[in-house]
Protein backbone atom coordinates (compact mmCIF):
# COMPACT_ATOMS: atom_id res chain seq x y z
CA UNK A 1 0.00 0.00 0.00
CA UNK A 2 2.65 2.37 1.11
CA UNK A 3 4.95 1.52 -1.73
CA UNK A 4 2.05 1.73 -4.22
CA UNK A 5 1.22 5.21 -3.00
CA UNK A 6 4.74 6.41 -3.23
CA UNK A 7 5.03 4.92 -6.72
CA UNK A 8 1.86 6.76 -7.74
CA UNK A 9 3.26 9.92 -6.26
CA UNK A 10 6.47 9.37 -8.08
CA UNK A 11 4.63 8.89 -11.36
CA UNK A 12 2.60 12.02 -10.75
CA UNK A 13 5.71 13.97 -9.99
CA UNK A 14 7.44 12.57 -13.05
CA UNK A 15 4.57 13.47 -15.37
CA UNK A 16 4.40 16.94 -13.86
CA UNK A 17 8.07 17.23 -14.55
CA UNK A 18 7.57 16.03 -18.12
CA UNK A 19 4.78 18.53 -18.63
CA UNK A 20 7.06 21.29 -17.50
CA UNK A 21 10.00 20.30 -19.63
CA UNK A 22 7.59 19.73 -22.52
CA UNK A 23 7.08 23.45 -22.64
CA UNK A 24 9.45 25.31 -24.92
CA UNK A 25 11.67 26.08 -21.99
CA UNK A 26 14.65 23.83 -22.32
CA UNK A 27 16.34 26.04 -19.73
CA UNK A 28 14.80 23.92 -17.02
CA UNK A 29 17.35 21.28 -17.88
CA UNK A 30 19.95 23.74 -16.70
CA UNK A 31 19.96 24.65 -13.04
CA UNK A 32 21.45 27.41 -11.00
CA UNK A 33 24.40 25.28 -9.89
CA UNK A 34 25.30 24.33 -13.45
CA UNK A 35 25.12 27.95 -14.54
CA UNK A 36 27.41 28.89 -11.71
CA UNK A 37 29.78 26.04 -12.56
CA UNK A 38 30.07 27.32 -16.13
CA UNK A 39 30.94 30.83 -14.98
CA UNK A 40 33.32 29.44 -12.34
CA UNK A 41 35.18 27.75 -15.20
CA UNK A 42 35.20 30.87 -17.40
CA UNK A 43 36.40 32.97 -14.47
CA UNK A 44 39.11 30.42 -13.54
CA UNK A 45 40.35 30.50 -17.14
CA UNK A 46 40.27 34.32 -17.26
CA UNK A 47 42.03 34.59 -13.89
CA UNK A 48 44.75 32.19 -14.93
CA UNK A 49 45.39 34.19 -18.12
CA UNK A 50 45.43 37.61 -16.42
CA UNK A 51 47.86 36.39 -13.79
CA UNK A 52 50.04 34.30 -16.09
CA UNK A 53 52.59 37.07 -16.50
CA UNK A 54 52.43 36.70 -20.30
CA UNK A 55 52.68 39.78 -22.49
CA UNK A 56 49.47 41.47 -23.63
CA UNK A 57 49.92 40.27 -27.18
CA UNK A 58 50.22 36.68 -25.94
CA UNK A 59 47.10 37.06 -23.82
CA UNK A 60 44.82 38.24 -26.62
CA UNK A 61 44.53 34.88 -28.40
CA UNK A 62 43.93 33.22 -25.01
CA UNK A 63 41.02 35.59 -24.30
CA UNK A 64 39.61 35.01 -27.79
CA UNK A 65 39.70 31.27 -27.16
CA UNK A 66 37.86 31.66 -23.83
CA UNK A 67 35.16 33.73 -25.51
CA UNK A 68 34.72 31.31 -28.40
CA UNK A 69 34.57 28.36 -26.03
CA UNK A 70 32.16 29.55 -23.34
CA UNK A 71 29.84 31.99 -25.18
CA UNK A 72 26.96 31.03 -27.50
CA UNK A 73 28.38 33.08 -30.32
CA UNK A 74 25.85 31.79 -32.87
CA UNK A 75 22.97 33.03 -30.77
CA UNK A 76 24.65 36.38 -30.06
CA UNK A 77 25.40 36.84 -33.78
CA UNK A 78 21.83 36.09 -34.89
CA UNK A 79 20.30 38.20 -32.15
CA UNK A 80 22.59 41.14 -32.99
CA UNK A 81 21.61 40.96 -36.65
CA UNK A 82 17.91 40.95 -35.82
CA UNK A 83 15.20 40.97 -38.50
CA UNK A 84 17.70 41.45 -41.35
CA UNK A 85 18.70 37.82 -40.90
CA UNK A 86 15.27 36.62 -42.03
CA UNK A 87 15.79 37.42 -45.67
CA UNK A 88 19.33 36.02 -45.74
CA UNK A 89 20.29 32.75 -47.38
CA UNK A 90 21.70 29.93 -45.28
CA UNK A 91 25.18 30.37 -46.78
CA UNK A 92 25.08 34.10 -46.09
CA UNK A 93 24.12 33.49 -42.46
CA UNK A 94 26.84 30.88 -41.94
CA UNK A 95 29.48 33.25 -43.29
CA UNK A 96 28.11 36.12 -41.20
CA UNK A 97 28.12 34.09 -37.96
CA UNK A 98 31.70 32.98 -38.60
CA UNK A 99 32.86 36.57 -39.19
CA UNK A 100 30.94 37.78 -36.15
CA UNK A 101 32.62 35.15 -33.99
CA UNK A 102 36.11 36.40 -34.73
CA UNK A 103 34.98 40.03 -34.44
CA UNK A 104 33.35 39.61 -31.03
CA UNK A 105 36.12 37.40 -29.63
CA UNK A 106 38.72 40.00 -30.57
CA UNK A 107 36.65 42.93 -29.33
CA UNK A 108 35.78 41.50 -25.91
CA UNK A 109 39.09 39.68 -25.62
CA UNK A 110 40.70 43.10 -25.69
CA UNK A 111 38.33 44.28 -22.95
CA UNK A 112 39.59 41.48 -20.67
CA UNK A 113 43.05 42.96 -21.10
CA UNK A 114 42.09 45.64 -18.58
CA UNK A 115 41.74 42.88 -15.99
CA UNK A 116 45.46 42.07 -16.05
CA UNK A 117 46.78 41.74 -12.52
CA UNK A 118 43.25 41.63 -11.09
CA UNK A 119 40.81 38.87 -10.34
CA UNK A 120 37.14 38.04 -10.80
CA UNK A 121 35.13 36.50 -8.00
CA UNK A 122 31.79 34.73 -8.50
CA UNK A 123 29.45 35.84 -5.70
CA UNK A 124 26.06 34.39 -6.54
CA UNK A 125 23.62 32.97 -9.07
CA UNK A 126 19.85 33.23 -9.50
CA UNK A 127 17.19 32.24 -12.02
CA UNK A 128 16.05 35.16 -14.18
CA UNK A 129 13.13 34.80 -16.61
CA UNK A 130 13.94 31.55 -18.44
CA UNK A 131 17.70 31.57 -17.86
CA UNK A 132 20.23 32.14 -15.10
CA UNK A 133 22.19 35.14 -14.00
CA UNK A 134 25.57 34.56 -12.38
CA UNK A 135 26.86 37.56 -10.47
CA UNK A 136 30.55 38.27 -10.14
CA UNK A 137 32.73 41.10 -8.93
CA UNK A 138 35.87 42.21 -10.74
CA UNK A 139 38.66 43.41 -8.47
CA UNK A 140 41.10 45.45 -10.50
CA UNK A 141 44.27 46.90 -9.11
CA UNK A 142 43.80 50.38 -7.61
CA UNK A 143 40.13 50.54 -8.59
CA UNK A 144 36.83 50.11 -6.82
CA UNK A 145 35.44 46.61 -7.51
CA UNK A 146 32.84 46.50 -10.27
CA UNK A 147 29.81 44.43 -11.08
CA UNK A 148 30.01 41.81 -13.84
CA UNK A 149 27.01 39.60 -14.62
CA UNK A 150 26.84 36.58 -16.89
CA UNK A 151 23.61 35.39 -18.45
CA UNK A 152 23.72 31.65 -19.02
CA UNK A 153 21.40 29.31 -20.91
CA UNK A 154 21.54 25.97 -22.70
CA UNK A 155 19.45 26.77 -25.75
CA UNK A 156 22.07 25.22 -28.00
CA UNK A 157 22.18 22.05 -25.86
CA UNK A 158 25.36 23.18 -24.15
CA UNK A 159 25.65 25.45 -21.10
CA UNK A 160 26.99 28.74 -22.51
CA UNK A 161 26.76 32.42 -21.67
CA UNK A 162 24.90 34.65 -24.12
CA UNK A 163 25.15 38.04 -22.47
CA UNK A 164 27.57 39.98 -20.29
CA UNK A 165 26.40 42.92 -18.16
CA UNK A 166 29.26 45.17 -17.08
CA UNK A 167 28.14 47.78 -14.53
CA UNK A 168 24.70 47.69 -16.08
CA UNK A 169 25.94 47.86 -19.68
CA UNK A 170 24.46 45.05 -21.73
CA UNK A 171 26.75 43.48 -24.36
CA UNK A 172 23.90 42.10 -26.47
CA UNK A 173 22.19 45.50 -26.60
CA UNK A 174 25.48 47.20 -27.52
CA UNK A 175 26.07 44.69 -30.33
CA UNK A 176 22.53 45.07 -31.66
CA UNK A 177 23.14 48.81 -31.87
CA UNK A 178 26.54 48.31 -33.47
CA UNK A 179 25.57 45.65 -36.02
CA UNK A 180 22.38 47.57 -36.86
CA UNK A 181 24.39 50.74 -37.55
CA UNK A 182 26.96 48.84 -39.62
CA UNK A 183 24.23 47.24 -41.69
CA UNK A 184 22.55 50.62 -42.29
CA UNK A 185 25.85 52.07 -43.50
CA UNK A 186 26.18 49.16 -45.95
CA UNK A 187 22.62 49.65 -47.22
CA UNK A 188 21.48 46.39 -45.66
CA UNK A 189 24.01 44.16 -47.40
CA UNK A 190 24.85 41.22 -45.14
CA UNK A 191 27.76 40.14 -47.35
CA UNK A 192 29.35 43.60 -47.14
CA UNK A 193 28.83 43.51 -43.35
CA UNK A 194 30.43 40.05 -43.17
CA UNK A 195 33.47 41.17 -45.16
CA UNK A 196 34.00 44.17 -42.88
CA UNK A 197 33.45 42.24 -39.63
CA UNK A 198 36.41 40.05 -40.52
CA UNK A 199 38.65 43.11 -40.43
CA UNK A 200 37.13 44.78 -37.35
CA UNK A 201 37.02 44.16 -33.61
CA UNK B 1 25.66 79.46 -0.40
CA UNK B 2 22.38 79.78 1.40
CA UNK B 3 19.67 77.22 1.99
CA UNK B 4 17.36 79.44 -0.02
CA UNK B 5 19.53 79.37 -3.13
CA UNK B 6 19.82 75.56 -2.91
CA UNK B 7 16.08 75.18 -2.60
CA UNK B 8 15.55 77.58 -5.49
CA UNK B 9 18.03 75.55 -7.56
CA UNK B 10 16.31 72.31 -6.67
CA UNK B 11 12.94 73.77 -7.59
CA UNK B 12 14.24 74.92 -10.97
CA UNK B 13 15.76 71.47 -11.49
CA UNK B 14 12.51 69.66 -10.75
CA UNK B 15 10.51 71.98 -12.97
CA UNK B 16 12.99 71.52 -15.80
CA UNK B 17 13.04 67.74 -15.62
CA UNK B 18 9.29 67.62 -15.49
CA UNK B 19 8.98 68.85 -19.10
CA UNK B 20 10.05 65.88 -21.23
CA UNK B 21 8.36 62.54 -21.17
CA UNK B 22 9.29 59.62 -23.38
CA UNK B 23 7.39 59.09 -26.62
CA UNK B 24 5.36 55.92 -26.25
CA UNK B 25 7.11 52.98 -27.94
CA UNK B 26 10.44 54.76 -28.41
CA UNK B 27 13.50 52.94 -27.15
CA UNK B 28 15.06 56.11 -25.76
CA UNK B 29 13.64 59.40 -24.64
CA UNK B 30 15.65 61.43 -27.14
CA UNK B 31 13.42 64.10 -28.71
CA UNK B 32 16.42 66.39 -29.33
CA UNK B 33 18.35 63.76 -31.26
CA UNK B 34 19.20 66.04 -34.19
CA UNK B 35 20.71 68.76 -31.94
CA UNK B 36 22.32 66.14 -29.72
CA UNK B 37 24.00 64.53 -32.71
CA UNK B 38 25.39 67.87 -33.84
CA UNK B 39 26.84 68.56 -30.36
CA UNK B 40 28.23 65.01 -30.27
CA UNK B 41 30.02 65.58 -33.60
CA UNK B 42 31.58 68.75 -32.19
CA UNK B 43 32.65 66.93 -29.03
CA UNK B 44 34.33 64.18 -31.05
CA UNK B 45 36.10 66.79 -33.16
CA UNK B 46 37.29 68.53 -29.98
CA UNK B 47 38.42 65.21 -28.49
CA UNK B 48 40.54 64.51 -31.56
CA UNK B 49 41.98 68.02 -31.41
CA UNK B 50 42.91 67.85 -27.71
CA UNK B 51 43.85 64.20 -27.24
CA UNK B 52 45.27 63.43 -30.68
CA UNK B 53 44.27 61.34 -33.67
CA UNK B 54 43.23 57.71 -33.38
CA UNK B 55 44.86 55.16 -33.62
CA UNK B 56 47.37 56.80 -31.30
CA UNK B 57 51.10 56.23 -31.39
CA UNK B 58 51.63 56.85 -27.67
CA UNK B 59 49.39 57.16 -24.59
CA UNK B 60 47.58 60.46 -24.05
CA UNK B 61 49.64 61.09 -20.90
CA UNK B 62 51.74 58.97 -18.54
CA UNK B 63 49.52 56.79 -16.36
CA UNK B 64 50.74 58.13 -12.96
CA UNK B 65 49.97 61.68 -14.09
CA UNK B 66 46.50 60.70 -15.36
CA UNK B 67 45.82 58.83 -12.11
CA UNK B 68 46.97 61.84 -10.06
CA UNK B 69 44.65 64.21 -11.95
CA UNK B 70 41.76 61.79 -11.61
CA UNK B 71 42.37 61.24 -7.87
CA UNK B 72 42.75 64.94 -7.10
CA UNK B 73 39.54 65.90 -8.86
CA UNK B 74 37.61 62.99 -7.41
CA UNK B 75 38.76 63.90 -3.90
CA UNK B 76 37.54 67.48 -4.30
CA UNK B 77 34.15 66.06 -5.28
CA UNK B 78 33.77 64.16 -2.02
CA UNK B 79 32.28 66.96 0.15
CA UNK B 80 29.63 67.49 -2.50
CA UNK B 81 28.90 63.73 -2.57
CA UNK B 82 28.55 63.75 1.22
CA UNK B 83 25.97 66.55 1.05
CA UNK B 84 24.03 64.65 -1.61
CA UNK B 85 24.09 61.37 0.35
CA UNK B 86 22.64 63.25 3.31
CA UNK B 87 19.95 64.81 1.09
CA UNK B 88 19.15 61.25 -0.06
CA UNK B 89 18.93 60.13 3.60
CA UNK B 90 21.85 57.72 3.09
CA UNK B 91 24.16 58.22 6.09
CA UNK B 92 26.35 55.17 5.26
CA UNK B 93 27.87 56.51 2.01
CA UNK B 94 28.08 60.00 3.57
CA UNK B 95 30.24 58.63 6.38
CA UNK B 96 32.36 56.52 4.02
CA UNK B 97 33.07 59.50 1.73
CA UNK B 98 33.88 61.70 4.74
CA UNK B 99 36.49 59.18 5.91
CA UNK B 100 37.83 58.98 2.35
CA UNK B 101 38.12 62.73 2.09
CA UNK B 102 40.02 62.96 5.38
CA UNK B 103 42.38 60.05 4.56
CA UNK B 104 43.13 61.13 0.98
CA UNK B 105 43.49 64.82 1.80
CA UNK B 106 46.11 64.03 4.46
CA UNK B 107 47.89 60.71 3.82
CA UNK B 108 47.10 61.05 0.11
CA UNK B 109 48.89 64.42 -0.05
CA UNK B 110 45.93 66.61 -0.80
CA UNK B 111 44.15 63.91 -2.80
CA UNK B 112 46.81 63.26 -5.45
CA UNK B 113 47.09 59.69 -4.18
CA UNK B 114 44.26 57.42 -3.20
CA UNK B 115 45.32 55.40 -0.15
CA UNK B 116 41.64 55.10 0.87
CA UNK B 117 40.86 52.78 -2.08
CA UNK B 118 43.95 50.73 -1.25
CA UNK B 119 42.56 50.02 2.22
CA UNK B 120 39.09 49.26 0.88
CA UNK B 121 37.32 52.60 1.45
CA UNK B 122 35.93 53.08 -2.06
CA UNK B 123 34.29 56.21 -3.40
CA UNK B 124 30.50 56.11 -3.27
CA UNK B 125 29.95 58.48 -6.17
CA UNK B 126 26.74 60.42 -6.17
CA UNK B 127 25.46 63.78 -7.32
CA UNK B 128 22.42 66.01 -7.24
CA UNK B 129 21.05 64.21 -10.31
CA UNK B 130 20.78 61.11 -8.12
CA UNK B 131 19.27 63.16 -5.31
CA UNK B 132 16.59 64.35 -7.74
CA UNK B 133 15.97 60.72 -8.72
CA UNK B 134 15.63 59.72 -5.06
CA UNK B 135 13.20 62.59 -4.55
CA UNK B 136 11.09 61.27 -7.42
CA UNK B 137 11.94 63.63 -10.30
CA UNK B 138 11.63 61.97 -13.74
CA UNK B 139 14.73 61.46 -15.88
CA UNK B 140 13.66 63.73 -18.71
CA UNK B 141 15.16 63.66 -22.18
CA UNK B 142 18.61 62.42 -23.14
CA UNK B 143 20.97 65.32 -23.80
CA UNK B 144 24.47 65.82 -25.14
CA UNK B 145 26.14 68.99 -23.88
CA UNK B 146 29.37 70.59 -25.14
CA UNK B 147 32.56 69.08 -23.65
CA UNK B 148 30.89 67.15 -20.80
CA UNK B 149 28.94 64.97 -23.29
CA UNK B 150 26.04 62.66 -22.44
CA UNK B 151 23.55 63.54 -19.72
CA UNK B 152 19.80 63.75 -19.17
CA UNK B 153 17.61 66.74 -18.34
CA UNK B 154 17.56 65.60 -14.73
CA UNK B 155 21.32 65.03 -14.56
CA UNK B 156 22.03 68.34 -16.27
CA UNK B 157 19.88 70.22 -13.77
CA UNK B 158 21.65 68.22 -11.06
CA UNK B 159 25.11 69.30 -12.26
CA UNK B 160 24.05 72.95 -12.10
CA UNK B 161 22.82 72.52 -8.54
CA UNK B 162 26.00 70.60 -7.62
CA UNK B 163 28.08 73.68 -8.42
CA UNK B 164 26.03 75.75 -5.97
CA UNK B 165 25.84 72.95 -3.43
CA UNK B 166 29.59 72.18 -3.29
CA UNK B 167 30.77 73.11 0.22
CA UNK B 168 34.21 73.91 -1.25
CA UNK B 169 32.64 76.49 -3.51
CA UNK B 170 32.22 79.87 -1.88
CA UNK B 171 30.46 81.57 -4.77
CA UNK B 172 32.14 84.76 -5.89
CA UNK B 173 35.53 84.06 -4.35
CA UNK B 174 38.50 84.42 -6.69
CA UNK B 175 39.89 80.98 -5.67
CA UNK B 176 36.80 79.31 -7.07
CA UNK B 177 38.31 78.75 -10.47
CA UNK B 178 40.61 76.13 -8.89
CA UNK B 179 37.62 73.81 -8.63
CA UNK B 180 36.88 74.24 -12.32
CA UNK B 181 40.51 73.68 -13.27
CA UNK B 182 40.67 70.56 -11.09
CA UNK B 183 37.52 69.26 -12.73
CA UNK B 184 38.92 69.74 -16.22
CA UNK B 185 42.23 68.10 -15.23
CA UNK B 186 40.27 65.21 -13.70
CA UNK B 187 38.30 64.83 -16.91
CA UNK B 188 41.49 64.72 -18.96
CA UNK B 189 43.00 62.21 -16.51
CA UNK B 190 39.98 59.94 -16.81
CA UNK B 191 40.00 60.30 -20.59
CA UNK B 192 43.60 59.04 -20.56
CA UNK B 193 43.02 56.27 -18.00
CA UNK B 194 40.09 54.81 -19.91
CA UNK B 195 41.35 55.64 -23.38
CA UNK B 196 40.94 52.04 -24.61
CA UNK B 197 37.21 52.00 -23.94
CA UNK B 198 36.54 55.63 -24.89
CA UNK B 199 38.52 55.34 -28.15
CA UNK B 200 36.68 52.18 -29.11
CA UNK B 201 33.33 53.93 -28.62
CA UNK B 202 34.23 57.24 -30.27
CA UNK B 203 36.39 56.02 -33.13
CA UNK B 204 35.60 52.38 -33.79
CA UNK B 205 31.84 52.08 -33.56
CA UNK B 206 29.66 52.48 -36.62
CA UNK B 207 27.41 54.98 -34.84
CA UNK B 208 29.28 56.44 -31.88
CA UNK B 209 26.30 58.61 -30.93
CA UNK B 210 23.95 55.62 -30.57
CA UNK B 211 26.62 53.58 -28.77
CA UNK B 212 27.35 56.41 -26.32
CA UNK B 213 23.65 56.99 -25.60
CA UNK B 214 23.10 53.30 -24.86
CA UNK B 215 26.16 52.98 -22.63
CA UNK B 216 25.48 56.21 -20.73
CA UNK B 217 21.83 55.47 -20.02
CA UNK B 218 22.36 51.81 -19.09
CA UNK B 219 25.27 52.60 -16.80
CA UNK B 220 23.46 55.55 -15.23
CA UNK B 221 20.37 53.44 -14.55
CA UNK B 222 22.58 50.82 -12.95
CA UNK B 223 24.17 53.49 -10.76
CA UNK B 224 20.76 54.77 -9.69
CA UNK B 225 19.53 51.26 -8.98
CA UNK B 226 16.84 51.34 -11.70
CA UNK B 227 15.96 47.79 -12.74
CA UNK B 228 17.04 47.22 -16.35
CA UNK B 229 15.01 45.48 -19.02
CA UNK B 230 16.23 41.92 -19.40
CA UNK B 231 16.50 40.15 -22.73
CA UNK B 232 14.74 36.83 -22.60
CA UNK B 233 16.53 34.70 -25.19
CA UNK B 234 13.52 32.35 -25.39
CA UNK B 235 11.36 35.25 -26.53
CA UNK B 236 13.93 36.50 -29.02
CA UNK B 237 12.54 35.96 -32.53
CA UNK B 238 15.92 36.34 -34.20
CA UNK B 239 18.38 34.16 -32.27
CA UNK B 240 17.76 30.43 -32.73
Amino acid sequence: MDSKLSRRRLLAAASAGLALTGLPRAALALNVNEARTLVDRVVADVNSVINSGKSESQMLPAFEKIFARYADVTYIAQSALGPAGRGASRAEMTAYVRAFQSYIARKYGRRFREFIGGRIEVTGARPLKSFFEVVSVAHLRGQAPFDLRWHVFDKSGKDLFFNLIIEGVNMLAAERTEIGAMLDKRKGSISALTADLQRLG
Amino acid sequence: MSIKSVLAGALVAITLTACSRPEPGAEFNDPYEAQNRAVHEENVRLDRLVFGAYPRKRPIMPKPLAQGFSNFSSNLGMPSAVVNSLLQARPGPALQNTVRFVVNSTVGLGGIFDPATAIGIHAENTDFGETLHVWGAPEGAYMVVPIAGPTTERDLAGSVVDVILNPLNKLGNPEDYYLGVAKIAGGAGNRALYSDVVDSILYESADSYAQMRLLYLQNRHFQLGIEADVFDPYEDPYGQ
